[in-house]
């Protein structure tokens, strides 16, 4: 028995993707974007100043990302508000995800803060995050190697799948693999495990990653685009 | 085989395929990853002969030598003034460029530039680290008097001045404002009315948004005209 997806969605089959750059106005680089019901705004500000003195570095500047869900963002239940163990962690993970492509060595002893709020949330929220960030960033005219795209992958019962919601990621016998890809490179700069895979079966879905972030890649780079056709 | 992968003159999204083959040689915006040529930074792509670079669209102002920008005064110093200089660097007046004039040792500094005043100012140095200095010796270098400043993005300060300027002096001429445009996305202005002053910021956020179009000057000075009535 193969597990049957939301919507008739096949194992390999994204859910709907949106993205939008420049929404908020106020920050140097901003952008939107959703994948089904999971939906994440990032602002970047800066380079600017890094308070406290002590952390700035005399060789380049300093990556700082902040993740945030918003207390209505779940399905229901309120999520408590600020900074907790969780978003710490995605929060720091994220930055090394960033960290490989952006080039912050012309801007030592400074900040870039990257602020991701998350005003929905049907699981993947760490993915849609890093698709944001990055796009914010690229719109921030930071110069950067490349845009990351991101995407989970998993096992529920015994069917592989590709882009969790939230009833696969909490399903009792799954596996949730978030996974980063640098698009040119094809380098993996996030990969997280929650439950247990066999090597083979996650090799043999590392490819289909790689193809649904190039499917990412190409929404992330039209948004891109288009944020300029329309004379923004 | 060489091979251009995309027009001149188009919007280029960081880590996208430039060129192939060694026949193109990668410069500002860009970097060579193996056989290809790829983009570093979001911008408009510039092919000159056999050379690529990318002109970037966003991002903040980041200090340069012979620089000619608006400042704000921050704090007084023992020998000067720090200024901000609406970059992630803050810069420094040092006593001896402030003024023509002898200022005796131990003066009030606050005489000649006080805690918030704007000045016209030129970069004189930027150090590795970033440190900046400036200098008010020079023409057209001076402390701004009344008038009023807003931020515009610093990429597109060539398309405000125009060229030899044609832009601005169009909209100081319809307007009857003052206007002095820094290279850090400063630009104050200072008119007869603040109807006038604000048809000039009016104008001014209008170039800022359809800069990358082509007829501009034309469609600026329609536009001036028809909100002056055609009077000069």
């Amino acid at each position: 028995m193969t597990w049957q997806r939301a919507n008739g969605r096949k194992p390999d089959e994204l859910r709907p993707i949106s993205a939008k750059v420049g929404v908020i106005k106020q920050a140097v680089g901003s952008a939107m974007f959703q994948q089904g019901n999971t939906k994440a705004l990032a602002a970047v500000y800066g380079p600017r100043e890094l308070h406290p003195k002590f952390m700035q570095d005399p060789e380049k500047g300093y990556l700082r990302v902040y993740y945030n869900m918003l207390p209505f963002s779940g399905a229901g239940d309120r999520v408590r508000p600020g900074n907790n163990r969780r978003s710490k962690e995605i929060s720091m993970i994220m930055q090394s995800a960033l960290r490989p492509v952006v080039d912050l060595n012309a801007f030592p002893n400074t900040v870039l803060d990257v602020f991701i709020e998350l005003p929905q949330t049907d699981a993947g929220t760490r993915c849609a995050a890093i698709c944001a960030a990055s796009m914010a960033l690229a719109d921030a005219g930071i110069p950067m190697k490349d845009l990351v795209s991101a995407v989970s992958m998993g096992k529920v019962e015994d069917t592989m799948v590709l882009d969790l919601d939230y009833i696969e990621d909490s399903h009792e016998i799954g596996v949730d693999i978030p996974v980063a890809m640098i698009h040119h490179s094809k380098e993996i700069s996030l990969l997280q495990m929650d439950g247990i895979i066999t090597k083979e079966e996650l090799m043999k879905n590392i490819d289909m990653v790689k193809k649904a972030c190039d499917e990412i890649y190409e929404v992330q780079k039209q948004a891109l685009k288009d944020s300029f056709a329309k004379g923004e | 085989m060489s091979e251009l992968k995309i027009q001149d003159k188009t919007i280029a999204v960081p880590g996208e395929v430039l060129a192939t083959g060694m026949d193109y040689l990668p410069s500002f915006g860009t970097y060579r990853a193996g056989d290809d040529i790829l983009a570093s930074r979001l911008g408009l792509v510039t092919i000159d002969g056999k050379v690529i670079k990318i002109v970037p669209v966003s991002g903040r102002y980041l200090p340069k030598r012979n620089d000619v920008i608006i400042t704000k005064v921050t704090e007084i110093l023992m020998s000067g003034w720090r200024v901000d200089t609406n970059s992630a660097y803050s810069a420094v007046l040092p006593l001896r460029d402030a003024s023509s004039e002898f200022i005796a040792r131990g003066a009030d500094l606050s005489k000649f530039f006080d805690i918030g005043d704007y000045m016209m100012a030129k970069v004189t140095n930027v150090t590795s680290q970033n440190l900046v200095d400036i200098s008010m010796k020079g023409p057209g270098l001076r402390k701004l008097r009344g008038g009023r400043i807003i931020e515009v993005n610093t990429n597109k300060v060539p398309r405000i001045i125009g060229k030899q300027g044609s832009m601005v002096s169009l909209i100081k001429q319809h307007t009857g404002c003052s206007i002095l445009v820094g290279q850090n996305g400063l630009v104050w202005m200072h008119g007869p009315d603040p109807q006038k002053e604000l048809l000039a910021i009016e104008v001014i956020k209008k170039i800022e948004k359809e800069s990358h179009l082509s007829g501009l000057t034309d469609r600026v000075k329609d536009y001036l005209e028809k909100r002056t009535g055609g009077e000069k």
